[in-house]
């Protein structure tokens, strides 16, 4: 059974100590896809704010990241790797453009979230248009915000076994080796520890998307919060001019 | 909101039942048993090809000779790797492969010691399983090398693996990952050779990024395919191998019983014009000009008399 096999691969202590054992590829892809996603997000997250608070060039921003998406992260690694050379900068860079669009839309989409009442009355309060954008519309949206980051992960996690493609580590190393050499317990035994971290990453970030949602509005504030949800989800309407 | 925390957890098992299911298709047939087992009358000759441009184009030429002498041939290119279609010739679905001799040999007889190309001639006529048979192989040859710049060539006066031993920097080779397993790769290089390398894994089979890893000094060696356009194009230097570390890789036509003594005979005439610079020239036609096999092949066997 190659599933029995790929399993007795990741468990085989053999796989464990000496270059390239498990522990240092591990840490590679780990590390890769995080400053991956960092540097993904020093890129969108002020756009994606900016986007979100004006509301202006929205349309492009969707049309623009929808299109990144469909990029062939390949291809996008290949084009790279053929300009910078074949070292970690090549992957980087195809990683932190697969993570761009997922983390504007959940910066823009977060901003957007923020019910207009709320804005408003922040407004009419006096506060600066800096004020509402740090002390309001970022923390309300900050739940949107870490589950855009969250799926920039996921995808960046799964794909970042591309690396190897151009010696620069990461699991990914196993799953060509594996491919070329005919070893199809260390291929699917990589496959299973890639799965394995994007699950591990998809909890901590589900605990942390639930963790930043302020008080106010998370189910832990108490009493009238359902009430003012109600009025706020039917804001009273605007009346027309008599 | 009060539910959310129940739907993620589905959505988790969901994910994870999903997973396991996945996992466990894996495991009830290879994945890589391709279908390829065509239906066709005895009559049809059909011809293969590894998922290699060079080979496509060796396969066109077989094709288009058996087709020029009234056979009728059906292809079916890009098969991928030995391990499928070695079986599928041994079944009969495909006729005609071309094959590389090393390589073809170290297959059905992992411990052999042949190192010439007579030896691993001789060597295939006794390790082939029954029903195939191994043709006269072509004086091309297309096979790993370990090749470097003229620049470091010059520098350190190295044209040949045997030299590599006077330079003392540190070398590395970059080349597919498989590459390192081989026994032609680094541990060989220091068994045969006494010379120590790093590596790095590129896995563009000495294509473009290898090429750019070399030229970048990225990597001091890569591994690029002898037949490679690119040798030529960027002046590069394959070291000589006077030990025989690489197997020579004869392009060899391998057929099953199908293939009558004629048609035979027709394969072995594309053989005898198939020099290593005549499949340079090929690849270059793809690599550089983008021309399709068919076009390559029908232009070269023109140019050669044989359609």
């Amino acid at each position: 059974m190659i599933i029995g096999q790929a399993f007795g691969w990741v468990f085989d202590p053999t796989n464990y100590s000496g270059p390239g054992a498990v522990p240092e590829r591990l840490w590679e892809h780990i590390w890769i896809s995080l400053l991956a996603v960092l540097l993904a997000s020093v890129v969108a997250v002020p756009l994606g704010y900016l986007i979100g608070h004006t509301g202006r060039a929205r349309g492009v921003a969707i049309a623009l990241s929808g299109g990144i998406r469909a990029l062939p992260t390949l291809g996008v690694l290949t084009l790279f790797g053929l300009v910078l050379g074949v070292n970690l900068q090549a992957p980087l860079l195809a990683l932190v453009i697969l993570a761009i669009p997922s983390v504007l839309a959940g910066a823009y989409a977060g901003i957007e979230s923020v019910e207009p009442v709320t804005v408003d009355a922040a407004r009419a309060q006096g506060m600066t248009e800096w004020q509402i954008l740090t002390k309001v519309e970022i923390p309300l949206g900050l739940p949107l915000l870490i589950g855009g980051v969250r799926a920039a992960v996921l995808q960046v996690v799964a794909t970042a076994t591309l690396a190897a493609y151009v010696g620069a580590g990461g699991l990914g190393g196993y799953v060509f080796l594996g491919l070329k050499t005919q070893d199809y317990a260390m291929m699917l035994g990589a496959s299973v520890l890639v799965i394995a971290l994007a699950i591990a990453f998809e909890i901590v970030f589900a605990l942390v998307q639930r963790a930043v949602v302020p008080a106010g509005v998370s189910g832990r504030a108490d009493g009238q919060r359902k009430g003012s949800r109600e009025r706020a989800r039917n804001p009273i309407p605007e009346g027309t001019p008599s | 909101m009060i539910t959310a925390p129940k739907i993620r957890a589905g959505v988790a098992a969901a994910l994870a039942l999903g997973v396991v299911a996945a996992l466990a298709g894996c495991s009830s047939s290879s994945p890589l048993d391709s279908g390829s087992s065509a239906s066709t009358d005895s009559k049809t000759i059909v011809v293969g090809s590894q998922q290699y441009y060079s080979n496509e184009i060796i396969a066109e030429l077989y094709a288009q000779v058996l087709e020029k002498d009234g056979f009728d041939v059906k292809r079916n290119f890009n098969i991928g790797q030995r391990e499928v279609y070695l079986p599928q010739l041994q079944k009969g679905a495909i006729d005609v492969m071309p094959e590389y001799s090393g390589n073809l040999l170290q297959y059905y007889d992992k411990n052999s010691t042949a190192k010439t190309e007579s030896e691993i001639a001789s060597g295939l006529k006794d390790a082939l399983p029954k029903g195939l048979r191994a043709l006269d192989a072509a004086e091309a040859t297309d096979q790993d090398s370990y090749t470097v710049t003229k620049e470091f060539s010059d520098k350190y006066d190295v044209t040949s693996l045997a030299d590599l031993s006077k330079v003392k920097d540190p070398l590395t080779v970059g080349a597919n990952s498989e590459f390192q397993t081989r026994p032609y790769g680094p541990k060989g290089l220091k068994s045969e050779y006494g010379v120590d390398v790093d590596f790095k894994a590129v896995e563009d089979s000495g294509g473009a990024l290898t090429v750019k890893a070399l030229k970048d000094g990225t990597v001091q060696l890569a591994d690029i395919y002898s037949a490679d356009p690119s040798i030529k194009a960027n002046d590069f230097v394959s070291l000589k191998d006077p030990k025989n570390l690489i197997l020579p890789q004869n392009v060899t036509p391998v057929v099953s019983s199908k293939v009558s003594d004629k048609a035979a005979a027709d394969i072995d005439k594309v053989s005898k014009v198939l020099t290593t610079d005549a499949l340079i020239s090929l690849n270059t036609k793809s690599t550089t000009d983008k021309e399709k096999a068919s076009t390559i092949a029908k232009d070269f066997l023109q140019k050669e008399g044989l359609l």
